[in-house]
C-alpha cells in the first residue's frame, strides 16, 4: 500500500532524478525532512544543493524560486501551509503571475509552489485554512488539487512539464490516505476534471480533501436509492467549465463541496458559472457545502462542527436531489 | 575623477541621452501621449551611466519603477522603451508594462518593478541559478533606500549571504521614499550598517560623481564575481524632479533642491572635464542625442496598437480555456 504523502515523495523523486535544473527548497524539507515528512530522505539522496533548507522568509525563498526559474532553473518550492503562503503572496501575485505578461510574453516563470491546506487536525485558525480561492482567482496562475494519489504523484511532474507558475495544494487530512499505486511516476493531465463516481441524480462537484468525503457521502446516498456523480475537478485554475456543465447537464442537480469559507468562494464561482451555462437545464435550485464562516476553532467539536463533513454533505444531496 | 578622454565622452553622452530622454517624456506626458504614472530619474543619471557598463551582457539586471536610465544603460534600444511609454506593441514590453515595467529579455533586462524591494528576492534567485549552474555569471538589483524599509531587503541580505550568491545589491538613496525623508523612516539611517549586519561587504559611494559610481560599481561586481557572495553599494544621489506626475513636492523645500541641483552629475563633468583641458564637444554629443530622440519618438509615434483581438495573450504559455 502507499499513502498519499509516499505518493508526494515518488514525484518529488522522479522530478529531481528526470532533470538537473529541478532543485527543492522550503522550510525544512532537508535535514527535518519535510514538515510532514514529504520529502524524507532526498536530502540524503540529492544533497544540500538541490535539497535546501531555507530560512523561514516566505517572502525571499518563494521570491528566488521565481527568479531562479526566469533564469533557466525548474525550481519547487515548499510552504509549510497555505497561511504560511501569505507572506509569500506579493512575490506570487505580483511577480509569479505577472511576468509573462508584463514583459510581453518575453519571460516565462515555471516554478512549482507546493503547500498544505485544509483543517482537521486542531490546529486553528492560523494553520487551518483552505485559501485555494485566493490563488485561483490570479490570471497567470495555474492551480492544482490532487486527491488521488496518481494525481499526488503525476500532477508536480505535470506542472514541472508547462512554463506556467503552477501552485500545488497538498491536503493535509490527505496525508495518510493509502491505496494500491502502480506504475513509474509520470505526469498527469492536468487540464481536465474527472468523474470519480458516475451517477444520474445529482452531481457532487469538489476537489481535495473533500473528495474522499463526497465519495463516503455518494455511497450512502445510494442506500437511499440517490446515485450522485462525484466529479473532482482536480485543477483550479484554469477550471474545467466544459467538465462542470457537462456533469450537470446529465445530473440536473448539483451540489459544491468546497472547505473554503462560503463567501466568495470557489464554490461560488462553480455555482456562478452553472447558472451562467445550464440554467435552463436545471431541475432543483444549487446548493453548496462550504465552512463556516468563522477562523477555525481550536475545539474538536467546533472543528468539526465548521468543516464540510459526511452527514452534512449527505443531507444537503437529499434536499437538492429530492426537493420538497 | 579618473577618466579618459573617452570615458568622459561616453559617460557624458550617457547621461545626457538619459536626461535628454525623460524630458522629452514629461513634455510627452504633458501632451497626453504618454500615461500613466511617470517616474523621473533626472538628477541620477550618473548611477546608471557608469554602474550599468560595469556588468557583462551575460549577467542579469533586474531594476525599479524608475528604471528607463538603467533600460537605455543596459542597451535597450530607446526606440522600443519609448515606443513603450506610448503603449505601443513595437514597445519593449508590447505595451503591456508601460514607464514601470521597461523588459527586455534579450539584453537580460528583466525589469521594471513597481513593488518596492520586490524584485529583490527574484534577483537573489537570478543568482542562485548562476551559483548552482557553476558559471561566473552575476545578478545585480537596483533599488532605492525605501527598500531598505522592507522585509524583502532584509530575507534576500540574509538569504544571499547566508548561500553567498552572486548578488550585487545596489541601493541609489535619493534621501525620500516619495515623499517620506530617510530619517523619518529609519531607525538608523547608515544603510552599510544594515547590511553590513548580513555579514555582507558594504560600500558608500557618492552617486553625484561619475567617476567614484564607476571605480565602486567596478570594485563591487569584481568582488561578487569572484565567489565572495553578496555585496551592497550604497549611491547618494537626489532626485531633482518631483517623485512622479502626480507630486507637488510638499515634503522638501525649493532651497534643498536648488543645492542639489549644484550637484549636478553631468554639470560637474562638464566642468571637470573643462579644469582638465579635456575636449568634451558638448554640442556636437547633444546634437546626436537630440536626433536619437526625434527618431525614437517617430518610431513611437508610428507604432501600432495591438489588436483588442489579443487582449488575454500572453497569460499563461497555452491561452486558457
Amino acid at each position: 500500500m502507499t499513502t498519499y504523502r509516499d505518493a508526494l515523495r515518488q514525484g518529488l523523486r522522479a522530478a529531481l532524478q528526470r532533470d538537473a535544473r529541478v532543485f527543492l527548497m522550503g522550510e525544512d524539507v532537508g535535514r527535518y525532512g519535510g514538515t510532514y515528512a514529504v520529502s524524507k530522505g532526498l536530502l540524503e539522496e540529492f544533497g544540500e544543493q538541490r535539497v535546501r533548507d531555507t530560512p523561514l522568509s516566505e517572502s525571499a525563498f518563494v521570491g528566488c524560486g521565481i527568479g531562479a526559474a526566469i533564469n533557466g532553473m525548474k525550481p519547487i518550492v515548499e510552504v509549510m501551509t497555505v497561511n504560511f503562503s501569505l507572506l509569500a503572496m506579493d512575490q506570487i501575485v505580483n511577480n509569479a503571475a505577472t511576468l509573462r505578461h508584463m514583459s510581453g510574453g518575453q519571460l516565462s516563470v515555471p516554478v512549482v509552489i507546493r503547500m498544505t491546506t485544509g483543517a482537521g487536525r486542531q490546529l486553528a485558525a492560523q494553520h487551518s485554512h483552505s485559501l485555494e480561492v485566493w490563488y485561483a482567482h490570479v490570471p497567470g496562475l495555474r492551480v492544482l488539487a490532487p486527491a488521488t494519489l496518481v494525481d499526488a504523484r503525476g500532477m508536480l511532474l505535470a506542472a514541472l512539464q508547462t512554463s506556467d507558475p503552477a501552485i500545488i495544494f497538498e491536503h493535509a487530512l490527505l496525508l495518510n490516505a493509502e491505496g494500491e499505486l502502480e506504475g513509474d511516476a509520470a505526469a498527469v493531465d492536468i487540464e481536465h476534471a474527472a468523474v470519480r463516481r458516475p451517477g444520474r441524480d445529482l452531481s457532487l462537484i469538489t476537489y481535495g480533501g473533500s473528495l474522499p468525503r463526497c465519495v463516503a457521502a455518494a455511497v450512502e446516498l445510494a442506500a437511499e436509492g440517490i446515485e450522485a456523480e462525484v466529479l473532482d475537478l482536480r485543477s483550479l485554475r484554469p477550471l474545467d467549465v466544459a467538465a462542470i456543465a457537462a456533469s450537470v447537464r446529465r445530473t440536473r442537480r448539483a451540489l459544491v463541496v468546497d472547505e473554503g469559507w462560503k463567501t466568495c468562494s470557489l464554490a461560488a464561482e462553480i455555482m456562478a458559472t452553472l447558472v451562467e451555462q445550464v440554467f435552463y437545464e436545471l431541475d432543483a435550485p444549487l446548493a453548496r457545502v462550504c465552512s463556516a464562516e468563522v477562523p477555525m476553532p481550536y475545539a474538536k467539536h467546533l472543528e468539526d462542527a465548521a468543516l464540510p463533513n459526511v452527514p452534512r454533505i449527505v443531507a444537503a444531496a437529499r434536499d437538492v436531489a429530492r426537493p420538497r | 575623477m579618473k577618466l579618459s578622454p573617452d570615458d568622459a565622452r561616453e559617460l557624458l553622452r550617457q547621461m545626457l541621452r538619459i536626461r535628454r530622454f525623460e524630458e522629452r517624456c514629461a513634455e510627452l506626458y504633458g501632451e497626453g501621449k504618454i500615461r500613466g504614472f511617470l517616474h523621473l530619474y533626472i538628477g541620477e543619471e550618473a548611477i546608471a551611466a557608469a554602474a550599468v557598463p560595469e556588468l557583462r551582457a551575460d549577467d542579469s539586471l533586474l531594476a525599479t519603477y524608475r528604471e528607463h536610465g538603467h533600460a537605455l544603460a543596459r542597451g535597450v534600444p530607446m526606440e522600443r522603451v519609448m515606443a513603450e511609454m506610448f503603449g505601443k506593441q513595437e514597445g519593449c514590453s508590447r505595451g503591456r508594462g508601460g514607464s514601470m515595467h521597461l523588459f527586455d529579455a534579450s539584453h537580460r533586462f528583466f525589469g521594471g518593478s513597481a513593488i518596492v524591494g520586490g524584485a529583490l528576492p527574484m534577483a537573489a534567485g537570478f543568482a542562485l541559478a548562476e551559483q548552482l549552474r557553476g558559471t561566473d555569471r552575476i545578478a545585480a538589483c537596483f533599488f532605492g533606500e525605501g527598500a531598505v524599509a522592507e522585509g524583502e531587503f532584509h530575507e534576500t541580505a540574509n538569504l544571499a549571504a547566508l548561500w553567498r550568491l552572486p548578488l550585487l545589491m545596489l541601493c541609489e538613496n535619493n534621501l525620500y521614499a516619495m515623499g517620506t525623508a530617510l530619517q523619518r523612516s529609519e531607525s538608523d539611517t547608515d544603510l552599510c550598517e544594515k547590511a553590513r549586519s548580513y555579514r555582507m561587504k558594504a560600500v558608500s559611494v557618492d552617486g553625484m560623481n561619475v567617476s567614484a559610481v564607476r571605480d565602486a560599481t567596478r570594485a563591487a561586481v569584481a568582488h561578487v564575481r569572484s565567489g565572495h557572495g553578496p555585496m551592497f553599494l550604497e549611491y547618494r544621489t537626489y532626485r531633482f524632479r518631483a517623485h512622479s506626475m502626480f507630486d507637488p513636492e510638499l515634503y522638501r523645500s525649493k532651497a534643498e533642491v536648488e543645492q542639489w541641483k549644484r550637484h549636478c552629475p553631468i554639470a560637474a563633468l562638464i566642468e571637470h572635464a573643462r579644469a582638465m583641458g579635456v575636449a568634451l564637444d558638448v554640442p556636437a554629443i547633444e546634437r546626436g542625442v537630440a536626433d536619437e530622440i526625434t527618431a525614437a519618438v517617430a518610431y513611437a509615434e508610428a507604432g501600432t496598437l495591438e489588436p483588442l483581438a489579443d487582449l488575454a495573450r500572453d497569460v499563461m504559455t497555452e491561452p486558457a480555456r
